[in-house]
């Protein structure tokens, strides 16, 4: 689909998108958003670029493979489960920092959870929409 | 005890690596780590009747499944054999394989193999005794199945498996059973599965007890190769000889025989324990004596001899006296002494000779003493001669059928008519090969390397060491193994002669006869093999082997007609399925929830909530109506914009949000595929569009039915007030849904996101892996 005016627009909303969807991301502990949702921003970003600008360009934008954003993610959900282990908790238990990060906030490992349900929905989202649009 | 499991699983490990640097040492390094056991375990001895050591671990305590080890007379003796034939076997592995590719695999499977076996004799927890016995069938799969390369091999490897698998799993239902029984008589938690505490129970009187001791039994008898299930034994010949050696002496064979030794005092002296295995056991032990001698492969001789003993043994404990268990104890033992000797020296010979075929071999006594003495004192003992462990074994098999109190003619009949054959088939391998002339295959023969004379010189010297002064083995081990059998003190007094009086004198006659006969019918042997071969494959195609493979035959071409069946390759036949599936199975019991529901409108809608569900409504009717492919989309994207307002209207943010951008990717992800489609004109019947146009609306009745249904299900209030109190104080969020996501109920997210993962990578091999066979992508 070669719309310019589609693709005008994907060009400048998609860093616009991807910003919003890390900040809702972090905010998603107090106010409505999270991961789940987050990667769904981002995964919907990305997409609707690929819609203007053909699959391959997007994958270019992107840089990494899909897969390795899938993976990275599940990686980040295991690690926050087993932190709980390491720590001589349950398994899954939150740990959260003594300390607040300027501009995050409270860090934690239910954070690294959101962070990896993020990036595994934007990783299998992706993977299904590109391999979809390109064969 | 733990440790001695989890050393030989841990040498099992590293094998490949030993194999790879220390290459032709590599046998005698790893040897080292059984040898090691062994001695540690002979350090126990001596073991007392009725003495027990035990010790646990803690493993799945809500299951009530523990690492409960026992070293009684009953687990040290199997202990001791295999470690002892283990470390053996593996010094000899490291000769028969030297120099080849597989040694270090060979060596880790045997290893793996020996770990699981030490496993299954220690335990006292019959769940982790079930883990350690689908170990010993899996490691044997794979050690029979060592030359993969070839398709005898693999098939026989997996004929192994299935047989002695299905036979678990019935061990495994057997095993619940047994829990549960236990449980009924007042065993709580571990104890309920633990063996040594089922012995004070009166198991026979409980209503489960008959389907107990029939699972237990064909569970054992898999394994144990007894008739029908002995198929898969000399199938396994396909093994390396060390395999074979490891397989048919000490251990995998002999798990069943174990099995049955170890529950004898929870589940022996009924009359249907007696009646299960009396029959079968008798059953094998001839048949598989007679067959032994149709046989020209030495491996294939001693893998039906093997099945015969074992046929022994299940006699024996089927008895269940006291004589009887004594007389299983010592035959055991000098089984495997033999047996291990045996399939070394016929590995030997094999090596040296180039054939295992006797009616080929002849005149090796020259090139190869070592391995004839050492095959002679072996074969004398398998034979029940003189001053041999065999020969005090058979005294007693046959002392237990002189004196019994129900003595069965049949029975000695079947006994010493085995013992025969037995007798020859131990000339057959151990003598035929050796003397004669040596003009033929004994021309080129050659001694072999010491890695392979070590094994069986000291088994067969054992089994004469033995034989010679069995007061020692009674009096360290055997009195205990018996008593752990018999669940009653019992004092061995184990003696090669046994005095004159009228008993003995008749034993002794049993015995002498069975020497002559079998020498006699040794001497037959050349003229009886062809007539008998053929018999015995007449027998074979009417037998449970064909009914085995025929069985297999036929779970592969059902299997593909199913297949073909419901596997049409046609997304629209998938998608009907699935949804008429789903409305058979949740329509009914959502109508039947249905009078009792709540008024649909508990109150009257406000105007503008009215609206969007007419909007909804009316693009949903858009998106079935419209010919154009995208504004079908573009109306269906339409009714879930409207369905996430409401959700908003309805106070849940998040859940408007997720709407939102689920509708978004799924427009895209339409688009991207069905633009790609040719134009849309209608090429169903008229009927098929009714009919399709029924299914439609049945699927769309019950998702209705749902949402009805669902407001009516009154949640409990206590976990929304719990949520929502717990949210801040203990998971510091304020946004009860995410904290819920991603802390309370942070596992079911996690088993989400990994099933999202699958769906990526599953779709990703869909369409990126290129098929095999050129289908549709």
């Amino acid at each position: 689909m070669s719309s310019v005016i589609l693709r005008t627009a994907t060009r400048l909303l998609l860093p616009l998108l991807l910003v919003f969807s890390a900040f809702i991301l972090l905010r998603g502990h107090n106010e409505p958003g999270g991961g789940f949702i987050g990667g769904l921003l981002s995964a919907g970003a990305l997409s609707a670029y690929a819609l203007a600008w053909g699959p391959a360009e997007a994958r270019r934008v992107l840089r990494v493979d899909p897969r390795t954003l899938l993976g990275a993610g599940l990686l980040c959900v295991c690690a926050a489960a087993f932190a709980g282990i390491a720590a001589g908790r349950e398994v899954l238990t939150g740990l959260w920092a003594p300390f607040e990060v300027p501009g995050l906030g409270k860090v934690s490992t239910v954070l690294l959870f959101d962070l990896g349900v993020h990036l595994g929905v934007v990783g299998a989202t992706l993977s299904i929409l590109f391999n979809l649009g390109e064969d | 005890m733990l440790w001695t499991i989890l050393l030989l699983f841990g040498l099992a490990a590293a094998a490949p690596l030993v194999a790879k640097f220390a290459k032709g040492a590599s046998g005698w390094l790893l040897a080292a780590g059984p040898a090691a056991i062994l001695f540690a375990y002979l350090a126990q001895l001596p073991i007392l009747p009725g003495e027990s050591r035990s010790e646990v671990w803690e493993w799945v305590p809500g299951l009530g499944v523990e690492l409960r080890f026992v070293l009684d007379g009953l687990s040290a003796t199997f202990t001791l054999l295999i470690t002892g034939i283990g470390a053996l076997v593996l010094v000899y592995a490291g000769g028969y394989m030297a120099g080849k590719a597989k040694l270090g695999q060979l060596l880790s499977y045997l290893l793996l193999f020996l770990g699981s076996m030490l496993g299954l004799v220690l335990s006292d927890n019959t769940i982790a005794l079930f883990v350690f016995w689908e170990l010993t069938s899996i490691s044997s799969y794979l050690l029979i199945g060592l030359d993969h390369e070839r398709e005898s091999v693999r098939s026989a490897a997996l004929k192994a498996l299935l047989v002695t698998g299905g036979g678990g799993l019935l061990l495994l239902g057997g095993f619940v059973l047994l829990g549960i029984a236990a449980g009924d008589l007042g065993l709580k938690g571990a104890d309920a599965f633990s063996i040594s505490a089922l012995a004070d129970l009166d198991l026979s009187a409980h209503g489960l007890y008959p389907a107990i001791m029939v699972l237990v039994a064909i569970g054992a008898f898999t394994k144990s190769a007894q008739a029908p299930f002995h198929f898969w034994l000399p199938q396994a010949m396909a093994a390396p000889t060390p395999v074979s050696a490891l397989l048919h002496s000490a251990t995998m064979v002999k798990a069943g025989i174990f099995l049955l030794a170890r529950l004898h005092p929870a589940l022996g002296g009924t009359d249907l324990w007696t009646a299960l295995l009396v029959p079968v056991g008798a059953v094998t032990m001839l048949g598989a004596a007679i067959t032994a001698l149709g046989q020209r492969d030495k491996k294939r001789i001693l893998a039906y001899s093997t099945v015969s003993v074992l046929g022994i043994l299940v006699t024996l404990l089927g008895a269940g006296t006291v004589v009887a268990i004594e007389a299983a104890v010592v035959l055991l033992v000098a089984h495997a002494f033999y047996k291990a000797a045996l399939f070394m020296v016929a590995g030997n010979v094999d090596h040296g000779a180039g054939t295992r075929d006797v009616t080929l071999l002849s005149g090796l006594r020259k090139a190869m003493p070592f391995t004839f003495a050492a095959g002679a004192v072996a074969a004398l003992s398998m034979a029940g001669a003189p001053p041999m462990f065999g020969f005090v074994g058979k005294e007693l098999f046959y002392g237990k059928l002189v004196t019994a109190e129900a003595r069965s003619t049949l029975l000695i009949l079947v006994a010493v008519a085995t013992n025969v054959a037995l007798v020859a088939a131990a000339l057959l391998v151990a003598l035929r090969p050796f003397v004669g002339s040596s003009a033929g295959v004994a021309k080129n023969a050659h001694e072999v390397s010491a890695p392979m004379l070590v094994g069986p010189l000291i088994l067969a010297a054992a089994g004469l060491f033995v034989g010679l002064f069995p007061d020692v083995f009674d009096a360290t081990l055997g009195s205990a193994m018996a008593t752990a059998i018999a669940g009653q003190r019992v004092d061995m007094h184990l003696a090669l002669w046994h005095g004159l009086n009228p008993t003995a004198l008749g034993v002794m006659g049993l015995s002498a006869a069975t020497l002559v006969l079998g020498a006699m019918v040794y001497h037959r042997t050349r003229r009886l093999l062809a007539p008998l071969a053929e018999a015995l494959s007449r027998l074979r195609a009417i037998g449970p082997e064909t009914w085995y493979e025929k069985g297999l035959a036929g779970l592969v071409t059902g299997s593909d007609r199913v297949t073909r069946g419901i596997q049409t390759g046609y997304l629209r036949h998938y998608v009907l399925a699935v949804v008429v599936a789903a409305v058979v199975l949740a329509a009914p019991p959502l109508l039947r929830s249905l009078p009792g529901a709540a008024p649909l409108f508990p109150e009257a809608p406000r105007p503008h909530e009215a609206l969007l569900v007419a909007v909804a409504a009316a693009s949903a009717v858009a998106a079935m109506v419209l010919r154009s492919r995208t504004a079908a989309i573009a109306a269906l994207g339409a009714t879930g914009a409207v369905i996430a307002m409401l959700f908003l209207l309805f106070s849940a943010p998040d859940l408007s949000i997720t709407q939102i951008m689920v509708e978004t990717l799924s427009v895209i992800l339409l688009v991207l595929v069905l633009s790609r489609l040719p134009r849309l004109v209608t090429r169903s019947s008229r009927s098929r569009r009714i009919a399709d146009l029924a299914v439609a609306t049945l699927a769309g009745g019950t998702m209705a039915l749902l949402a009805i249904a669902a407001t009516t299900v009154s949640l409990d209030p206590e976990a929304a007030r719990f949520f929502a109190a717990a949210s801040y104080t203990e998971a510091q969020g304020r946004n009860v849904v995410n904290v819920v996501l991603v802390d309370f109920r942070a596992l079911d997210t996690m088993g989400e996101i990994f099933v999202v993962a699958a769906a990526g990578f599953g779709i990703h091999a869909l369409l990126r892996l290129a098929p095999e066979t050129g289908g549709a992508a």
